[in-house]
């Protein structure tokens, strides 16, 4: 080994590795990698809500990610919440204090159906 | 699972008449070549051929009066399917310009922008102006009515229609009516038309003589193509019961993408390209999402929709036209 890849080993990798840690640290923090207590995701992929039905606990923030190339929405059959129309890769959100069974679908496309239960 | 997909469409095209083209075959050869399709009725009794055995343009030839359909033009869509929509429907109004015979207006059968902007209807504007046929009747699509309940819709395109859009129109003793089935959607369902709607359609063709030849046009399909995606309007039953009577009925929809069409007594039924990407053929793909083409094969999956009336033949012909042919009917002929 020359004294120059010495000198890259030695000062190059633990600059990765530090870059790696933040990057690693930084994706953790995302909701749908690692959800925060409190929290739960949905998924919309190719028109389905995915987890389609998920049980979770009473003051839980849900989101959902539209992850299609076509704008969906969020609301709720009883009027409970409604989003905005979500286009790709935005997010919705909205905190369940009370529980209860609440039935939602996409106003666009309303085969696209889901619920949650809070408990 | 394609062989479900393809007994669907072999169980819509097996209502069609035999008239010594093999329509089933042309028709599995036209979802790959993306080439046109000429679609005759006469008196009720439907006559299907090649578009490139259409070369003496007979179709056109003596027609009364000929429109053109455009669809789905989802202006701001900017995904790799198709990342320059506006320049597809601008090629769609060159297409309409260069037709030998012009037509007398255009149909927009929904879908005009991806997110009801402004700005997306601004863009559309601009280029429809260039359309030698200056009298466009629209009818909204679901992707028009996202934030405001179709109301800027009903401002820019809807001025004097009922409801969130309809309305009835009359040219040379054919009866067109635009409904609007992309309003209010309940949830687990397909397209509605809705009560109010129905019966104001019910009203509007009372006391019309049977040998009024009716067009029926809304953005999603009034016949059910395939419920698992909404492709169908879940009370298109009772619309349709109301032009039974009539001895010839068309129905003009967009919402899917691809052409699709089925005859059923006197009642012949089809669908449009889209003018901004395709979708794929139903039961074909996980979901109904954009199509992604190759860029040199998207054209030919593009396209508009010329219909040409005949007042003495009673024969409407209807025919497809992927952006990517030639210029005119003749051009693509013998282009299979």
């Amino acid at each position: 080994m020359t004294k120059t890849n010495v000198w890259i080993a030695s000062v190059a990798t633990p600059i990765m590795i530090v870059a790696l840690l933040l990057f690693a640290g930084s994706r953790s923090l995302t909701a749908a990698d690692m959800p925060a207590p409190g929290s739960a995701a949905v998924q919309i992929d190719n028109f389905v809500f995915g987890p389609q039905a998920i049980t979770v606990p009473t003051g839980t923030t849900v989101t959902w990610t539209n992850r299609d190339d076509i704008p969906h929405t969020v609301v709720s059959t009883d009027g409970v919440f409604k989003s905005k129309v979500q286009d790709t890769d935005e997010k919705f959100s909205f905190k369940f204090d009370k529980p209860g069974t609440y039935a939602y679908y996409c106003s666009i496309h309303p085969k696209m159906t889901g619920k949650v239960v809070v408990q | 699972m394609p062989h479900k997909k393809q007994d669907l469409i072999d169980q819509n095209l097996q209502d069609l008449n035999d008239d010594g083209v093999d329509r089933r075959g042309f028709l599995k050869c036209m979802a790959w070549a993306g080439t046109g399709l000429v679609w005759t009725m006469s008196g009720g009794v439907p006559v299907s051929r090649a578009f490139a055995k259409s070369v003496d343009k007979t179709a056109v030839k003596g027609a009364d009066f000929t429109f053109v359909q455009i669809s789905d033009s989802h202006i701001g869509f900017n995904k790799p399917a198709n990342p320059d929509v506006t320049a597809t429907l601008q090629t769609a109004i060159n297409k309409i310009n260069a037709m030998p015979q012009k037509p007398d207006f255009i149909i927009h059968t929904g879908d005009l922008s991806q997110l009801s902007k402004p700005s997306e209807f601004d863009t559309l504007d601009q280029v429809l102006k260039g359309a030698s046929a200056k009298q466009i009747y629209f009818v909204p699509g679901e992707h028009d009515m996202l934030s405001d309940n179709g109301e800027q819709f009903l401002q820019r395109y809807g001025k004097g229609t009922k409801g969130t859009g309809w309305y009835s129109f009359d040219q040379k003793g054919v009866h067109f009516v635009g409904l609007v089935n992309v309003a209010n959607l309940k949830a687990g369902g397909m397209g509605s038309l809705g009560h109010e709607q129905l019966e104001w359609l019910e009203d509007d063709l009372r006391g019309r003589s049977a040998s009024t030849p009716i067009v029926l046009f809304a953005h999603i399909p009034l016949w059910t193509i395939y419920p698992d995606w909404g492709w169908g309007t879940d009370d298109s039953a009772q619309a349709l019961s109301y032009v039974k009577r009539f001895g010839s009925v068309t129905v003009l929809n967009g919402h899917i993408h691809q052409i699709m069409q089925k005859v059923e007594g006197k009642v012949s039924f089809h669908t449009a390209m889209s003018t901004a990407f395709p979708q794929p053929a139903p039961g074909t793909a996980p979901s109904a999402g954009p199509m992604k083409v190759p860029a040199d094969q998207l054209q030919q999956m593009l396209g508009i929709t010329d219909v040409n009336y005949l007042v003495s033949g009673r024969s409407l012909a209807v025919v497809d036209l992927p952006l990517g042919a030639g210029s005119s009917a003749t051009a693509n002929a013998g282009g299979i």
